[in-house]
């Protein structure tokens, strides 16, 4: 199994087909969940506070909007994490939004910077498209290692 | 109990700045509730489209979209808050056209704010304050005509200012610098008594405004405690005879800046703030004291003097004292170091503030920095207009508590 990265990291469809070829998608849910059960903070919807920001700064400097960095206190760590990446671009709103056009830029940096295996796509807009675009996700998933052999 | 206020949030950043929380708690304290516009995905990029600004963050879409969903009455709303996050030039870019395109298309009042993880409630409660009263109070705010005998009280960071008035007139005024702020506030109020020949019982309501204005109100009973744009628009506009039609009112405060963009003496758009004290009265304090005279004699001796002489910049209170220094050191004369601090402060003012509300004519100067006849041309030279301060310029807060406090004394 394969620790995999998906963007745009809110994806639904991407998560559970990362799971459903037995890796463990790395994205907006588990971020957020982290968040939502920690005890004793008291800062909804997302329960960030702002120590995210500062924690942001280990992946972009003080001079970045803090909302950048918010967002890299939750996806950054995730993609040190990260053995593999889906990258999505051009994506309907509806397929997962990441909100923060910057943040997409240095996220997207990010994860090539990391040497690792990156399928990217871009997003379908036909029948046609789409059916290559899941044969194409499905031949890079199973492509990565399988449990064990990570 | 009045129904809460409802203040439509338009944000990119919010949440993941850690201060969304910070805008509830603004909103809840002035009773008030935040509320985002439900719109449909399919709106998003139509409105998009529609406006016609091509932004690549989805939040801003978004953002543009509720926008547009309030102008066009799809969603209802008593007011609006727009915030994105400080130092992003997109955000910034769509907060500043959705901040003139909703009062230009709608009724709605506006209060923008680009914020920092460092944000708070409190930052932020004098702006979600002046947006719940402009939604809850119109009646009292359009009141022209002071009846009665009614006390205002300023305690602002600086000075603490207190009016008495008395059938529309000023009858008492008085001022002391804010040490101890209900000491300051007793202080001056004795003065405004004196001078009006009043005794405390004589007076029949009572508003307060300004920094301290939770104490003082408490402290003195007041019957209105109300924030200082709204009473500092209303004051501007009573005091300099224009209480119809569009005006613009700035007040460079000794810790804050207040830029009001007023119809028929209402705020639409404001901002409120300034990156540094460089760009506020302390700035001009500070100079006063290093050429060693008195803050009264600053503006006179800067007409005297040419700014472009100096280079300055009080973008940072440290460096703009610096440059004060140096300019000094290097045997510039007190009329021209005078001159180029009130034109950085005016200068700083105009390029942080004045671009977020729509100057129109006439421009009215007040607060205790008003009186700065250097500081006055500056900005005038700056907006190439003729810049209006009213008598009692001064004491703008007070005089617009105590008209506004006299909507109070029928019900007594």
């Amino acid at each position: 199994m394969a620790k995999v990265f998906i963007y745009p990291a809110t994806s639904l469809i991407l998560s559970d087909l990362v799971a459903r070829f037995g890796h463990k998608p790395l994205g907006a849910a588990l971020g957020i969940r982290e968040r939502i059960q920690t005890a004793g903070v008291d800062s909804p919807p997302l329960q960030i506070t702002p120590e995210e920001p500062k924690r942001g700064l280990k992946y972009a400097a003080v001079e970045v909007p803090s909302g950048v960095r918010g967002r890299m206190a939750i996806y950054g760590p995730l993609i040190e994490e990260a053995e593999a990446a889906i990258i999505v671009t051009d994506a309907d709103l509806a397929f997962g939004c990441m909100g923060c056009a910057r943040t997409d830029e240095l996220i997207l940096f990010s994860l090539r910077q990391k040497g690792m295996p990156i399928l990217e796509l871009k997003y379908p807009t036909n029948e046609e498209e789409g059916i290559l675009f899941v044969a194409a996700v499905r031949k890079f998933l199973t492509s990565l290692p399988e449990e064990g052999e990570a | 109990m009045n129904r809460k206020v409802r203040i439509a949030q338009l944000t990119c950043g919010a949440e993941y700045s850690g201060v969304q929380k910070e805008i509830y708690d603004a909103a809840e304290s002035v009773g008030a509730e935040m509320f985002f516009p439900d719109i449909a995905l399919a709106d998003v990029e139509r409105a998009v489209k529609a406006f016609g600004l091509d932004v690549r963050s989805a939040d801003l879409k978004l953002m543009i979209a509720r926008g547009m969903a309030l102008v066009e009455g799809k969603v209802e709303a008593d007011g609006v808050f727009i915030g994105t996050c400080f130092r992003c030039a997109e955000a910034a870019i769509v907060r500043n056209e959705l901040r003139r395109y909703i009062p230009e298309n709608s009724k709605l009042p506006v209060v923008s704010y680009s914020f920092t993880e460092r944000t708070t409630s409190g930052t932020l409660l004098t702006r979600m304050e002046a947006l719940t009263t402009i939604a809850r109070r119109r009646a009292l705010l359009a009141r022209e005509e002071q009846t009665g005998i009614t006390m205002g009280v300023d305690s602002g960071s600086s000075t603490t200012k207190a009016v008495v008035m008395k059938e529309n007139k000023i009858v008492g005024t008085g001022w002391l610098p804010t040490t101890e702020v209900i000491k300051s506030a007793e202080g001056a109020v004795a003065q405004a008594l004196e001078m009006a020949g009043l005794a405390r019982e004589n007076i029949q309501a009572i508003g307060t405004t300004g920094y301290g204005r939770f104490l003082i109100g408490k402290h003195f009973g007041a019957d209105l405690i109300q924030e200082e744009l709204t009473v500092n628009s209303k004051g501007a506009v009573y005091l300099a005879g224009h209480q119809r039609g569009a005006s613009t009112v700035i007040d460079i405060g000794g810790m804050d800046n207040k830029a009001i963009s007023v119809i028929d003496g209402i705020p639409g758009t404001f901002t409120m703030g300034g990156i540094c004290a460089g760009a506020s009265g302390r700035f001009l304090e500070m100079t006063a004291k290093r050429l060693g005279i008195d803050i009264t004699e600053l503006g006179p001796l800067a007409m005297k003097g040419m700014g472009k002489n100096v280079p300055m910049n009080s973008y940072c209170i440290v460096f703009g004292t610096q440059s004060l220094v140096n300019a000094l050191a290097a045997g510039s004369s007190p009329e021209d170091v005078a001159a180029a601090a009130c034109h950085s402060v005016a200068e700083q003012v105009f390029e942080q503030q004045l671009q977020e509300v729509d100057i129109k004519e006439p421009v009215i100067m007040v607060g205790g920095t008003s009186l700065i006849e250097g500081l006055v041309y500056a900005m005038g030279q700056l907006l190439q207009t003729e810049i209006v301060v009213p008598p009692y310029s001064q004491y703008i807060g007070a005089v617009g508590s105590a008209l506004l406090a006299s909507g109070f004394v029928q019900e007594k």
